[in-house]
């Protein structure tokens, strides 16, 4: 590999939109490829987290088993971690459910709103967490970059401003909701 | 001696989605399936919030497609209010679905799935992403980030957002749409109709490489469901539905979508947090069918644009009935791009289109509304109830993606059973593992988030867990 930096992404409990709208970048996506190597993300097709990523960008709440022990691993193995939308910063919408018992949620749709074999899927599928919570109640977060999702424009100012290594001034760019 | 492999992300704490193959004491498969790793509950979260909200609140469920949601999610709250929404309130919803079907699928053929077509199912998965497609075939991966772009443009311009935007609202939109901005657009029709062209005649030169994939890639019968127009052709926001069977016969026709209780039940799988959801009439698992692209284009009388009627009369040639073979998502996903374009500057091109009166407003007169459009993916539907002071008391979501549960597992076993055989598991036989579940296009955000290439471990199992052999991707 070569040595530039190395940029991972990752996808917890979100919609995607915050991938969505680091791809809005459009064509700004290549300057990205010429200062770094996006080593791990949704995007390419490298499968393992490697050893060291200088940059992670986290979209989405910690809500299942799977999201707790994948954002601990990604923090080992992450110099600058960086919490990218309200999911990631708050647990936004994935919160939502924490008004219910996780049975509630799971019975909606799997008895109520079913017609055949009634069931809560255990077999294979990662259990799901009593709450939803953001990232930084699992582990350090570095950067936050709030909004829902944040614009591509401040995604690309964020990204770059770390790539240069600079801490990206967001309070008067972004904010919840945005 | 039975085996499982099981083809599991990189670790188990990747884990959105797996695949499991069973095989028998030959070394034959037997079966395999298709696991959803991940549940967001939205039919429960939603309760207690005002129905207003639910338009930009189940947004949320996918960043992929939210417009698709939004669309679907405020003709329920049309429902509950009891409103006919403004004819111009119409068209722009329906301009803002198009873009979203354009951008949304240059996603998936471009950034996603080109690096299978440019470069090979057997590349070096180091290479097989969008940089890769970039290296080899330039001009194609631009005219992909410059279409999903336009589309993505289209939705700001209209609705002032590219992601999550707010402009639909219950009962139509939130602001007519300027003179400047639709020419803006409008401006740009002919580059984006050359594109999408481009692509087409590229596609149609490749695609015949890959004749195993095309033989393999669920490439089974089953029925097709998708909305129509009143004269069959096709429909993307309102409009009933059609279903046909594997030889392109009509099985029935011009249903309204609000009666799905009746003919379309939900099944539940143990190991998977996708629901199978199926066509009650043939049973379960009989009543299989696929949506989306693939699925609009072989239940249609006409396409019912120009430009992407003389494609679909070539698409058509390609087998007797209907198109099985799920490989030709991907020649389906670019006529629907031409569609869209065209349908776009048409909508745009209406005398009525920059009209203010945009918006019906009503409180809910109603306590219970169904919606129903056409998402990339397919057939989507919202389905609410609410009480008095139009608080939500229940919502039911049919996801695009989930309509073709059922299809998506049978083609991982037909590819399966193609490329596995006995106890040795090789590179190729994962990409298309990885490939074929592509061609759907599963937007699993909407039910979990594995897009793109998923990562994966393979391993074949003894029946008392010892691993046999392992391959791990990447
Ligand atoms: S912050 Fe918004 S856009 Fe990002 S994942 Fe969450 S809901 Fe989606």
């Amino acid at each position: 590999m070569s040595d530039k930096l190395k940029l991972a992404t990752v996808w917890l409990d979100g919609c995607s939109g915050c991938h969505m709208s680091f791809l809005d970048i459009d064509e700004r996506i290549l300057d990205v490829a010429a200062l770094a190597d996006l080593v791990y993300s949704p995007l390419v097709d490298n499968k393992h987290f490697p050893e060291m990523v200088d940059i992670t960008l986290v979209e989405g709440a910690v809500s299942s088993e799977d999201d707790y022990h994948k954002i601990r691993h990604v923090r080992q193995h992450t110099r600058i971690l960086v919490s990218l939308g309200d999911c990631a910063v708050t647990a936004n919408v994935p919160a939502m459910r924490n008004r219910f018992k996780v049975e509630a949620v799971l019975d909606r749709a799997y008895f109520e709103n079913a017609t055949l074999n009634q069931q809560i899927p255990v077999e294979v599928v990662p259990q799901l967490r009593k709450q939803s919570i953001p990232v930084h109640q699992v582990v350090p977060v570095d950067v936050f970059v709030p909004g829902c999702p944040p614009s591509a424009d401040n995604i690309f100012y964020a990204l770059t401003e770390l790539l240069a290594g600079r801490t990206p001034e967001l309070r008067t760019r972004t904010h919840f909701g945005a | 001696m039975s085996q499982t492999i099981t083809i599991d992300p990189v670790t188990r704490i990747e884990g959105h989605s797996k695949i499991t193959i069973q095989l028998d004491d030959a070394g034959r498969v037997t079966s395999a399936r298709f696991h959803v790793t991940q549940f967001r509950g939205f039919e429960k979260l939603v309760e207690g919030r005002p129905f207003h909200e639910m338009p930009s609140l189940t947004a949320r469920i996918c960043g992929i497609c939210p417009v698709s949601h939004l669309i679907a999610s405020a003709k329920t709250c049309d429902a509950l209010m009891a409103v006919q929404i403004p004819p111009t309130a119409v068209d722009l919803r329906q301009v803002l679905n198009l873009a979203q079907i354009l951008q949304s699928h240059a996603l998936s053929f471009f950034h996603l799935s080109s690096p299978d077509l440019v470069l090979g199912m057997d590349a070096n998965p180091e290479q097989r992403n969008l940089f890769g497609v970039v290296g080899q075939n330039p001009e194609l991966a631009r005219d992909g980030i410059w279409l999903r772009q336009f589309g993505q443009e289209i939705i700001a311009l209209l609705a002032g957002k590219r992601i999550h935007p707010a402009w639909v609202v219950p009962g139509g939109v939130s602001a007519p749409l300027t003179a400047d901005r639709r020419d803006a657009i409008v401006q740009r029709i002919p580059d984006a109709l050359l594109r999408v062209r481009r692509t087409l005649d590229w596609y149609k030169q490749i695609f015949g490489d890959f004749g195993a994939e095309i033989r393999t890639f669920g490439n089974f019968p089953s029925l097709f469901m998708g909305l129509v127009t009143g004269k069959g052709e096709l429909e993307m926001y309102d409009g009933n539905l059609r279903i046909v069977d594997a030889t392109g016969r009509i099985v029935v026709d011009q249903v309204d979508p609000r009666t799905y209780p009746e003919w379309m039940g939900e099944a539940v799988e143990p190991d998977s947090y996708l629901k199978s959801p199926y066509y009650k009439p043939l049973g379960y698992p009989d009543g299989i069918y696929r949506v989306g692209p693939l699925a609009r284009l072989n239940l249609i009388d006409r396409v019912g644009t120009p430009l992407a009627d003389e494609e679909w009369a070539e698409f058509r040639m390609l087998e007797r009935g209907a198109t099985l073979s799920s490989f030709q998502y991907h020649y389906a996903r670019l006529i629907e791009m031409l569609f869209c374009v065209e349908k776009i500057d048409q909508l745009l091109n209406g005398p009525e289109i920059l009209s203010d009166h945009v918006r019906a407003k009503a409180d809910p007169n109603r306590m219970e509304g169904i919606g129903v459009s056409e998402a990339p993916r397919g057939t989507l539907l919202h389905h609410y109830k609410i009480d008095r002071k139009g608080l939500m008391v229940w919502a039911n979501m049919i996801i695009a993606t989930g309509n073709n549960s059922l299809a998506m597992n049978k083609s991982v076993y037909q590819v399966a059973r193609h490329f596995v055989h006995g106890d040795r598991i090789d590179q190729g036989m994962l990409n298309r593992v990885e490939a074929v579940i592509r061609t759907y296009d599963p937007c699993l955000s909407c039910s979990t988030h594995a897009f793109g290439q998923m990562p994966m471990r393979v391993q074949l199992l003894a029946p008392d867990g010892e691993v046999l052999h392992e391959l791990k991707r990447g």
